[in-house]
């Protein structure tokens, strides 16, 4: 007898197992909207031209040792990646209280700052506190949160599905009615999966309630510069925040701005309200490390560092990230275009009002269905598709599709 | 004092050359490099339970080739994030599964005097009953193999037990074959094998002798996890290239399906770097034996600093230092002695007087048996 002869079989990841259809599918005009990671107008994964390159100054630097990175992670890393998410003139940073800890992927941001949260946040048993996640959120943060001991993971309204928008009231009131000190997820930029973020004016409102009733403000930050093409732009929610005074913690990926996504390349930037505060909290965050992972992997942070540290490299970064945006952004336009064009019934300026990699096209489950079974196009349940996964070739069909699938199934 | 001594003289924990540095095994360097020129790899995201290959191959070199347990399919492997992501996933896999159909509770770790974080990620993963049973004998300096099968004997039903296999950290005792037979034994009554293979190879400087515990378990039908470590016995430490094997009796899909469940909330999927290098290597049998190499130099610093300490004089036995293998060796130090190394003499060693035989080459090796030998003489 088995002691695992009990054992649950577990569903099976949806937007992994989209993909492994896709892969199965012998359809030869088959699209993949689903995955979220970028692709070039031919289909393919691209690694940036600035990380061939540091990759192989890398590989060919004798000098460098293989030791142990610290637990808490390489620190050039970790300083230019806090820069990168709060501004090389924050106030914060010049003031000292700004830490980060380097991570495995934004994932491992996202855990040891939840493991934090759970050990010292409000007293010293955090299960019972809530943490509020938007209705919708990557798929992911429940279990995160959840497997990190808190028990009441709650969602903030957010999507509004009637106008394909922002639920700002919504949004409002569940903050005001939620219990002071609860913690609150919120999307930095390119919201996953709808692509729809706050305004400036928008953020300024969440703000004043977050204020007043000390709830705490957890970013999580994977797609800065990816969303407008602008780093600076992306990080504004993040910077504002901690402008109005507010201890935070922010969950960065370069998983997608570096396309690096095997290399788990995360950061979580701590900022507290003093550096003596500051100390404390990491030095608790080394002991949760070194029970998780003991220390984190050097490639991926060695190459993140060396490149925002060295000032034509950065450049040259800045540019390959521009050119992943650019694209997205003609992504869009052009799917609304043809489906204007085509009459395809309903409004699609959301296409283009939407940022970021992803966006909720408001298609329902059956017509997803139908782009699924019947026209070989991969995309969520939920209606989300991949804007990275649209290419020149591509983009008629898929425009014809949707169409189809409007007019046709109800 | 000659002022050159006066350097630190760190003794601790890495596989360190007669340089004093970490040092790659030979291929590594030149596959780091084809890699980042080959224009076919991709950066997409590794599968969640890691790269096929490196998976495969680290199965393989735990259990070998024609392990029973393979060809029944039986096995799956999951890439972590170094040992300690290994140790940790097994963990929360043995919380969530374990749990469910057992009214167990322990887990059992050998009485060791290294800091606690063994204990510290089982409790991380849930598992709060952490106890311990003896393994180190002051006495003789090595295993005492009847308290350990004692505490054994003696441990609740279905408690899951850690062993060491290559070699134990921090004090470098392992078992003997006859030993692993009687433990063996004592397992098959309902007590769950977590093995520990840190250093497969570096201790006897074969890699299928070093597996040996784990194998015999196998050959005897029992499931087991096994974390193995990449880093010592390729000197990959900053890539963090674990393994994580599983062997069931059956429903090895279940299993796996909550395996990556559990991957998501802890890191999503695993870098991708190391874990390509070491796949590479152990494809080609040539690779492998720069290990033999690791092990060689380190059983010669255990008969040269043996040599030195008994020229030095006194009462004491030095058998001890070469019986065991791999990098480890205690000398059962009280905290005075050790004390008196770390702030008079600046070596930097573990506690009780553990220490790593590949940190000492030939240009301290007279001084940090001197020392050793003024602290056991001076302070007793």
């Amino acid at each position: 007898m088995s002691i695992f002869g009990e054992v649950p079989q577990a569903d099976p990841v949806a937007v992994f197992k989209l993909t492994a259809d896709f892969r199965e599918d012998q359809n030869p005009s088959k699209v993949n909207l689903g995955v979220g990671a970028y692709r070039t107008d031919e289909g393919q994964p691209w690694v940036l031209p600035v990380v061939r390159k540091v990759e192989k100054m890398i590989a060919d630097d004798h000098s460098l040792n293989h030791e142990y990175l610290p637990i808490l992670g390489l620190p050039e890393f970790r300083s230019s990646s806090s820069k990168i998410a709060l501004g090389e003139d924050s106030p914060a940073i010049k003031d000292n209280r700004v830490g980060a800890v380097q991570c495995l992927g934004g994932t491992g941001a996202l855990k040891i700052g939840a493991e934090f949260l759970r050990r010292w946040y409000n007293g010293t048993d955090n299960t019972k506190t809530p943490v509020y996640v938007s209705a919708p959120t990557w798929e992911n943060h429940n279990a995160v949160f959840s497997n990190a001991g808190f028990e009441d993971i709650r969602p903030y309204k957010y999507w509004d599905a009637g106008k394909r928008g922002l639920d700002l009231q919504g949004f409002l009131g569940d903050l005001e009615s939620a219990p002071d000190h609860s913690i609150f997820v919120l999307h930095a930029c390119a919201h996953n999966p709808t692509g729809t973020d706050p305004t400036q004016d928008q953020w300024k409102q969440i703000a004043v309630v977050m204020k007043r009733k000390s709830l705490f403000a957890f970013f999580d930050s994977a797609y800065q510069g990816f969303a407008s093409g602008n780093l600076d732009k992306d990080a504004w929610a993040v910077r504002y925040f901690v402008s109005q005074g507010f201890e935070l913690f922010c969950a960065q990926s370069f998983s997608k701005n570096f396309g690096l996504y095997n290399e788990r390349v995360g950061n979580l930037t701590v900022v507290a309200k003093d550096q003596d505060n500051l100390n404390r909290v990491l030095s608790q965050m080394e002991k949760i490390v070194r029970i998780t992972w003991s220390n984190p992997p050097s490639q991926g942070a060695r190459l993140v560092a060396i490149t925002l540290n060295t000032p034509e490299l950065f450049a040259e970064w800045k540019d390959n990230v521009k050119t992943m945006a650019d694209r997205v952004l003609l992504m869009r336009a052009q799917l609304k275009e043809k489906l204007k064009a085509l009459g395809t019934p309903g409004t699609w300026e959301h296409i283009t009002e939407q940022i970021g990699m992803f966006s909720f096209t408001g298609l329902n489950p059956k017509q997803v269905e139908y782009l699924v079974k019947e026209k070989h196009i991969y995309l969520m349940a939920s209606g989300r598709i991949n804007m990275c996964g649209l290419t020149t070739k591509n983009i008629d069909y898929v425009a014809e599709s949707i169409h189809e699938a409007v007019t046709t199934v109800q | 004092m000659n002022s050159e001594f006066r350097e630190r003289q760190p003794i601790g924990v890495k596989n360190l050359s007669k340089h004093g540095h970490t040092t790659w095994l030979p291929p590594v360097r030149k596959i780091k490099q084809q890699i980042s020129t080959d224009p076919t790899l991709t950066p997409e995201y590794t599968h969640i339970l890691g790269i096929p290959e490196f998976t495969r191959r680290a199965t393989q070199l735990a259990l070998g080739k024609d392990s029973p347990a393979i060809v029944e399919s039986r096995v799956f492997g999951i890439q972590t994030v170094g040992c300690t992501g290994a140790v940790r996933l097994g963990a929360e896999l043995l919380r969530s599964c374990y749990c469910s159909s057992s009214s167990w509770t322990h887990v059992f770790i050998s009485l060791s005097f290294l800091e606690d974080s063994l204990a510290g990620t089982f409790k991380a993963a849930g598992i709060e009953d952490v106890q311990y049973y003896r393994y180190w004998d002051a006495e003789s300096n090595g295993v005492c193999v009847e308290n350990m099968l004692y505490d054994l004997e003696n441990a609740p039903e279905q408690c899951v037990v850690v062993l060491f296999a290559s070699g134990h950290r921090p004090t470098g005792a392992e078992l003997s074959q006859e030993d692993w037979k009687r433990v063996a034994e004592v397992m098959k009554r309902q007590l769950f094998a977590f093995f520990l293979m840190s250093a497969q190879g570096l201790c006897s400087g074969s890699l299928e002798q070093d597996a040996w515990p784990v194998r015999h378990c196998v050959s005897l039908g029992l499931e087991l996890l096994c974390a193995q470590s990449f880093s010592h016995n390729f000197g990959l430490y900053g890539e963090r290239v674990g393994h994580l094997l599983c062997v069931l009796k059956q429903n090895l899909l279940a299993v796996q399906s909550q395996a990556e469940k559990l991957v998501q909330t802890l890191w999503s999927c695993p870098p991708m770097e190391g874990a390509r290098v070491v796949a590479t290597v152990l494809s080609n049998p040539a690779h492998l034996e720069s290990v033999k190499a690791i092990a060689e130099r380190c059983m010669l610093i255990r008969e040269r600093l043996r040599e030195r300490l008994r020229l030095l004089g006194g009462p004491w036995q030095w058998d001890h230092i070469i019986k065991p293998g791999g990098l480890y060796c205690c000398f059962g130090l009280n905290t005075q002695q050790v004390d008196f190394l770390v702030q008079k003499k600046h070596i930097y060693l573990l506690p009780n007087g553990c220490l790593n035989v590949s940190a000492i080459n030939s240009r301290n090796l007279d001084y940090v048996a001197e020392s050793i030998h003024q602290a056991l003489s001076s302070k007793r």
